[in-house]
């Protein structure tokens, strides 16, 4: 069986496409820090800089889901499920114009889904 | 005493080159309070063409406002804390209603501060000197500071005054113009103050643009207009920031917040005095401004042999906290700054649940009578459990304390360093070795002993690690913001000889 990191609800999924369609390629970047840190960010594909230091924990309709690896030592062992509210981030994360945040629901990894993702 | 919500414009402008200005593309947005959610305004959903206004003005404004006096700065300067102390109480008012914060946390310190913050700008540049020397009989070496031209400022909504007096006047102190991007969540004490101080500086040289990140704080940022962008925020906004600024070779500073501990060694329980008091009232400086800090002092560390009865006290002392509405001086805590704020909060109190942390109080959404039911409240929560969790590992941003015990000094010095984080931290004890030793072992820029959430604008305040680089609320701010012109003089009449 395969397991997942991350997943996201049905409301965050149609959000996602909305901004597809308007933006094109996206990925999902989790932040960290203050302000509207902690929180999972959406850009153009082409707008942030990955190299191999950002973990990627999958794919939400299309759009692949990264993390830097020092945060992620301290997330694999919890299951994330993409979400969405009304709010307003000052990040550059492009839902905010909607009065929209994506936010970030989470789990523990059951020990079957741990010892198959964290081997 | 209790306050009411202040009056409001139906909407209002950017402030551009002196004045205040429509968005070109006529888009607004609707500011909420976060304390009833009720209507503030409407403030202008910039797009790129307005922020190439604002930066054009500042280019325009920018040589002759770097070849003024330092006098004459530091006047203006000093007529800006004026006119923010003649109104005092109205600023706090906005800011309450704005942000959510209780309005005694407001009077008594956002506001102050911010003004004092002007006032150690304008003196500070009026003590400063370059520097010359005399490198050998016929050389001098002599070093003049100069602006860097047009600075861009991005800051946070918690303290949406402070951030504000925090950056812009070392910046403008140093000779250089400003455009400043309040977050959208709380763009009214900003324009509260462009309207009181419009004719204090010629016009290009204060600029205030509204709007949402990715379609005015990018273009803010990227722009190549721009010699210098500061920001305080997260890891993400400021990653991107940076690699905006690589490819206009600009220079940046970068403040992005920090899960901050805040370590209690056995000795502060020697004895019941007015020392202990002080020091529980440290721990549970973590519900200051409902958390939202980046220095919150998030991870409370206390050694074993005190901590049952430690934290009896530091539980009593949260439980006493009243929540109320923010506009009455009896409020201790206010609402959280937005929806998404609250619901990022109660999710993170979930996962700490699930990963096995013991709620010790708190650890639900606060719900308040009458319109207040529609603000954003939660209860100060005081979670126990350990460093590997993820509640304290990662910034809530919220009222939340994550609480552990610690054997001895090798043992808290290791969980203290154990973050990605080295923003804050606080060390108390009495015992006079640990006072210089424990703060030297810790990785952050600023440790504060015996004492916690102080921050006078004679101290240096910036992070180590992930919570950036560059030192604010001091002197050395002013070299974030200019140049060193050496001028290399020859009093040698002779050649060199060589052709």
């Amino acid at each position: 069986m395969k397991f997942e990191r991350i997943a996201i609800t049905e409301e965050a999924a149609k959000i996602v496409e909305k901004l597809k369609a308007e933006h094109g390629e996206l990925i999902f970047h989790q932040s960290g820090g203050c302000c509207d840190g902690s929180a999972p960010m959406i850009f153009e594909k082409e707008d942030m800089y990955l190299d191999d230091s950002d973990i990627h924990l999958g794919e939400l309709c299309g759009v692949n889901y990264y993390m830097n690896e020092e945060q992620f030592e301290y997330w694999k062992h919890t299951h994330l499920t993409v979400d969405i509210t009304e709010g307003r981030g000052s990040s550059f994360s492009l839902e905010i114009p909607l009065g929209l945040r994506f936010i970030i629901h989470s789990r523990l990894l059951s020990e079957e889904e741990n010892s198959a993702l964290n081997k | 005493m209790s306050y009411t919500k202040p009056q409001f414009n139906e909407k209002y402008g950017n402030f551009i080159n002196g004045k205040f200005v429509d968005p070109i593309g006529g888009e607004y947005f609707e500011n909420k309070s976060p304390i009833d959610n009720s209507l503030i305004a409407k403030y202008p959903r910039s797009k790129k063409e307005d922020v190439q206004l604002a930066v054009d003005a500042a280019n325009a404004a920018k040589d002759a406002w770097g070849n003024t006096s330092a006098a004459e700065r530091a006047a203006m300067l000093n007529k800006v804390a004026d006119i923010i102390e003649a109104n005092l109480e109205e600023f706090a008012l906005v800011e309450t209603c704005d942000n959510g914060k209780a309005i005694r946390e407001t009077i008594n310190a956002d506001v102050p501060l911010s003004i004092d913050h002007w006032r150690y700008f304008a003196s500070v540049i009026r003590a400063e000197e370059g520097s010359a020397t005399e490198l050998d009989q016929n050389t001098l070496s002599m070093n003049i500071k100069e602006p860097l031209g047009v600075v861009a400022q991005i800051i946070p909504w918690n303290f949406p005054l402070l951030m504000l007096s925090w950056k812009m006047p070392p910046a403008l102190a140093a000779g250089n113009c400003v455009i400043l991007k309040p977050a959208e969540q709380t763009p009214s004490s900003a324009t509260l103050l462009m309207e009181k101080i419009a004719d204090v500086f010629p016009p290009g040289v204060v600029n205030i643009i509204h709007g949402f990140g990715p379609e005015a704080g990018k273009p803010l940022a990227s722009n190549s207009g721009v010699d210098k962008v500061a920001f305080t925020g997260e890891t993400t906004t400021g990653q991107l920031i940076m690699q905006y600024a690589s490819k206009n070779l600009n220079p940046v500073t970068m403040e992005l917040g920090g899960k901050s501990p805040n370590i209690f060694f056995n000795s502060v329980m020697d004895e019941d005095d007015a020392f202990l008091d002080k020091a529980i009232e440290g721990a549970v400086l973590f519900a200051f401004n409902q958390g939202e800090v980046c220095t919150c002092p998030s991870r409370l560390l206390v050694q074993e042999d005190i901590y049952d009865a430690f934290m009896e006290k530091v539980i009593a002392r949260t439980k006493a906290i009243v929540q109320t509405n923010p506009y009455d001086s009896s409020c201790m805590m206010g609402a959280q700054a937005s929806n998404d704020q609250f619901e990022k909060i109660l999710s993170y109190i979930n996962i700490g649940k699930e990963e096995g942390a013991k709620v010790l109080t708190g650890g639900n959404a606060c719900k308040l009578d009458g319109d207040l039911a529609n603000g954003y409240y939660i209860e100060p929560t005081i979670l126990e459990g350990h460093n590997k969790m993820r509640v304290f590992q990662e910034e809530i941003f919220g009222p939340v304390l994550a609480v552990t015990k610690f054997k001895d000094e090798a043992d808290a010095i290791a969980i203290a360093n154990d973050t990605l984080y080295g923003l804050g931290a606080g060390v108390w004890t009495r015992d006079a070795h640990q006072l210089y030793q424990i703060p030297r072992a810790i990785k952050a820029g600023r440790v504060w002993v015996n004492c916690y959430h102080a921050y006078p604008a004679h101290a240096p305040f910036g992070g180590y690690k992930k919570s950036g680089f560059g030192r604010e609320t001091h002197l050395m701010m002013m070299n974030h913001y200019r140049q060193n012109k050496n001028m290399l003089i020859s009093y040698d009449k002779n050649k060199l000889g060589f052709f």
